[in-house]
């Protein structure tokens, strides 16, 4: 298979405007003739649904949950990236692409990298006039803060709930869409299989999680924004229901998997505290912009951390990166974190864990100010740890947070699949092998307002796609296979349940192919994630019927899926013998320590091919060439 | 950092019920050696590993981002919507603020516009319908003037984010004994007619999200106040005056129907 990336030729500035000028269009009386499904109501799924209605295409959206608005963007807290540059501080278009290049240590398309940049601007705009309460100064404009990773104020927030706000926006636009009867939603739908006629995505079975039934649903094109695959890690900063489900039958179905082994490891969490533990709570990266990191100097220090003298202390992200100190990268931040910890120096019960302290600035900003900033975070820790962070530093610990591998699609955001276009977390394209803070959101509505709208036109205007209902053959085929997998898992009634195999399996990957991974390790991962995948058909047990709600039944399907998956993120961890971004092979680092990367021969894209089951996948390779930036040793010194 | 961890043993009243259609009871779960550090959910995760190894159909309740934000989970927790703890969705509620011996009664939401779908689930989707019918701005994709065209003062942004903070969990309703959305839709009320960007659509919005919240069983507001007292975000009950405000200038003072 030869991967064609489909970038427009031109200058790099220009590439998106030749590129909308030569993508075919679809007469407006057109566009009611043609029905689109977008699975997922998250930031790219919600307004991809929206603008797709709004230009007179038939749509119907599925979400998991009860309602669409509960997609787990909603809970991104510190801030979307925009290269407005209201401040004045040198920030534009370049500096944002070449950012977002950089932070993903140069595996990312350059294309669609600086397609992201040039968008960001009118996501702002779009929001505010969607009635998005943006934080503001006293002048009434619009406030930015700094994030980690640049040293531009670029953040546009709205206190720490800027994914809920931002989401409450793409949500509106999707109701209204909904009442003026553009869109049919299907809230808690499960996509449990894609339906592919001559070979394009033309619909989808799903399990109606209220009554157990499956439904078959048409349509001439298909678009997943179905999020990201960090709950393999089981405890992770994502939402319970966040799975890799309907991108894992894409690639059974054809679609290449893109950089699996691409996965963010958050700094800033709270840390783990009992094997009850259902997730790690997510605390803003913003907070590094006032809190310090710091353990004790010596090790087995048990004091009060208010008890540790200033001489007694090392604040290691200062002193090591002193041009970025705290506002390194989050991948950096992560790796530094665990080797201090690995090195027996962390704090707390358990000793993974290391200090966040805001003394310095509540002397130096008063206490109000700090409130006012991160308010909600410190209740939200205090409620959870029981302790005082506007008194005691805080404890924090990185965790599994986002992915940035994904479905493989070109610079039209569809996969290898024809019709079938992926969008936000779910794609692998714009972040490389690092995401930058708030820059989820950023790509997420960039995708869904102002690329997809574009870009899928060109699909349908130049495609032949024919005549073909739910009474396709193909409906009932595909319905079947996925009818008998839900009977099997309920028929195994062994010993052992869903979550504690979820939890085994989590505990694999975050031991062997989590922050940091080497090749004895990898390959060990793969013979327990086998043996476990076995033993979970033989052994696992899931109660009740799959004719009413059954959460449990729900899960086992989507851990039967980590399962496989959690092969193929090893198997590409393995592959690539570099390191680059949230991607650290222990043999490659320079002698700082810091991820060396291989350019002459890793500078790609890995996008697996699946070839069935029990047979290993086939590797693609998409070259990435950089004609407009200097590959470099990231340096955050 | 001392380990605080200590355990307890409770006595679970958990409404139990098949479907929409069966009549629900509550059933006794004696629950032991609960450590205080749980979360509440985390509670009901281990209570549901146990029955179902021992063959029983586990307690089926909603939640996803056990952050507080997503709006998913909730239940009534001794009478009280979200449980004893103020400003608090359940996924937050920890088990430190129970005692060893406690009985904990936990049901779901109760009223006529949300039906019990399973155990502690109900069926909020009349919610989302109250939005469709007007909670939003009318604005499509690619029309939007730059950001900073309308400067909005600093305490007029603060306050439509206050309104804006609703999660959509429904506790409100639950709270009322009317079973009213008026906190629900008022909130969503406010964020838009305080902001420039909303304000053409005002009339029009009030009249028909309130039309809409009527039709689908909820009732109205005689200013209990209860909705505010459970209110996981806090959402004031001002935004419920600044609603009725908009419906009476929207009745009497505009050409909307």
């Amino acid at each position: 298979m030869q991967l064609d990336a489909k970038i427009p030729g031109g200058p790099l500035t220009e590439k998106w405007d030749r590129h909308r000028f030569e993508l075919k269009l679809v007469n407006p009386a057109n566009k009611k003739k043609f029905n689109i499904i977008v699975v997922g109501t998250g930031l790219a799924g919600s307004s991809a649904s929206a603008s797709l209605a709004e230009l007179g295409y038939n749509v119907k959206t599925f979400c998991i949950q009860d309602s669409p608005r509960r997609a787990h963007s909603i809970a991104a807290q510190g801030g979307i990236n925009a290269s407005k540059n209201y401040p004045n501080d040198g920030d534009s278009i370049w500096r944002l692409f070449y950012d977002t290049i950089k932070g993903g240590d140069f595996r990312s398309r350059e294309a669609n990298t600086y397609r992201l940049a040039q968008v960001s601007d009118n996501i702002i705009d779009q929001c505010v006039a969607q009635g998005v309460p943006f934080a503001r100064d006293y002048g009434g404009l619009l406030a930015n803060r700094s994030f980690g990773g640049a040293q531009v104020s670029r953040t546009f927030y709205a206190r720490g709930q800027t994914g809920q706000q931002l989401l409450l926006g793409a949500y509106s636009s999707l109701s209204r869409q909904i009442g003026a009867g553009k869109i049919e939603m299907f809230p808690r739908r499960e996509m449990m299989d894609i339906v592919l006629i001559n070979g394009q995505a033309r619909g989808i079975i799903v399990r109606n999680l209220i009554n157990g039934d499956f439904e078959s649903y048409a349509a001439d094109a298909v678009i997943l924004a179905t999020g990201g695959y960090g709950n393999a890690f089981f405890l992770s900063t994502n939402a319970t229901s966040c799975n890799v489900g309907a991108a894992f039958r894409a690639y059974k179905k054809g679609a290449l998997f893109a950089n699996p082994c691409f996965t963010q490891i958050h700094p800033t969490c709270i840390p783990l505290s009992g094997e009850y533990q259902s997730k790690l709570t997510l605390m803003s990266e913003s907070l590094r912009n006032d809190g310090r990191v710091w353990v004790p100097k010596n090790s087995g220090d048990e004091r009060d951390p208010n008890d540790i003298p200033e001489s007694e202390r090392d604040y290691f992200l200062e002193k090591k990166y002193p041009s970025f100190g705290n506002l390194v990268p989050r991948d950096v931040a992560s790796r530094n974190s665990k080797e201090i910890c690995d090195a027996g120096r962390g704090v707390g019960p358990t000793g993974y864990a290391v200090y966040l302290d805001f003394k310095k600035a509540i002397d130096r900003d008063g206490v109000d100010t700090i409130r006012n900033k991160y308010g909600n975070l410190f209740d939200m820790y205090e409620n959870i740890i029981d302790d005082n962070p506007y008194k005691t530093p805080m404890m924090i610990y990185p965790a599994s947070h986002y992915t940035m591998g994904g479905l493989w699609v070109d610079y039209n955001l569809m996969s290898t699949i024809p019709g079938l276009f992926v969008l936000g977390e779910a794609n692998f394209s714009d972040h490389g092998a690092n995401r930058l803070g708030a820059s989820a959101l950023m790509q997420g509505l960039a995708d869904g307002y102002f690329v997809i709208p574009y870009t899928i036109g060109g699909y349908l205007a130049e495609t032949p796609i024919e005549e073909a209902g739910i009474d396709h053959p193909a409906f009932k085929e595909t319905g079947e296979e996925v009818m008998a997998h839900i009977k099997k898992l309920l028929s195994i009634k062994g010993k052992r349940t869903v979550d504690n195999f979820h939890r085994e399996l989590g505990k694999i990957i975050w031991n062997y192919c989590g922050m940091a991974r080497n090749e004895e390790g990898l390959s060990k991962a793969m013979n327990l994630i086998r043996d476990l995948r076995n033993e979970f058909w033989e052994n696992v047990i899931v109660p009740g019927s799959d004719m009413d709600f059954n959460l449990s039944l729900q899960k086992a399907g989507r851990v039967a899926d980590y399962l496989e998956f959690g092969e193929l993120l090893v198997t590409d961890a393995l592959a690539r013998k570099e390191s680059c971004g949230g991607h650290f092979r222990e043999e490659y680092q320079t002698e700082e320590g810091e991820a060396k990367r291989d350019d002459e021969n890793f500078c790609y894209v890995a996008a697996w091919e699946y070839n069935g089951p029990g047979k290993a996948p086939d590797l693609h390779k998409e070259p990435l060439s950089f004609e407009n930036v200097e590959l470099s040793q990231r340096s955050y010194k | 950092m001392t380990d605080k961890t200590e355990t307890i043993n409770i006595i679970l009243r958990v409404w139990r019920q098949k479907g929409p259609k069966n009549k629900g009871h509550l059933e006794t779960i004696p629950v032991n050696d609960v450590s205080t550090e749980m979360s509440f959910l985390e509670m009901l995760d281990v209570v549901n590993e146990g029955l179902t190894l021992d063959g029983k159909e586990p307690i089926e309740f909603d939640n996803d981002c056990r952050e507080g934000i997503c709006g998913m989970c909730g239940a009534v927790v001794n009478g009280i919507a979200h449980g004893p703890e103020k400003a608090m969705t359940l996924c937050q509620l920890h088990m430190r603020k129970f005692s060893d011996g406690d009985t904990i009664v936990v049901e779901p939401w109760r009223s006529r516009a949300f039906k019990v779908v399973k155990d502690l689930i109900v069926d909020r989707s009349p919610l989302d319908k109250i939005i469709q019918a007007g909670g939003f701005i009318s604005i499509a994709a690619g029309g939007a003037p730059d950001a900073n065209a309308i400067p909005i003062p600093r305490e007029i942004a603060e306050k439509a984010m206050d309104a804006a903070a609703c999660i959509g969990c429904g506790a409100c309703v639950a709270a009322c004994p009317n079973a009213s959305a008026m906190l629900f839709v008022g909130a969503r009320i406010s964020q838009l007619v305080l902001l420039p960007q909303g304000k053409p659509e005002s009339a029009k919005r009030a009249l028909s999200m309130l039309k809409k919240m009527d039709e689908s069983g909820f009732g109205n507001c005689s200013n209990e106040t209860e909705c505010e007292a459970v209110c996981p975000k806090e959402i004031s009950i001002t935004n419920i005056a600044r609603f009725n405000r908009e419906f009476v200038k929207a009745s009497f003072c505009s050409s909307e129907e």
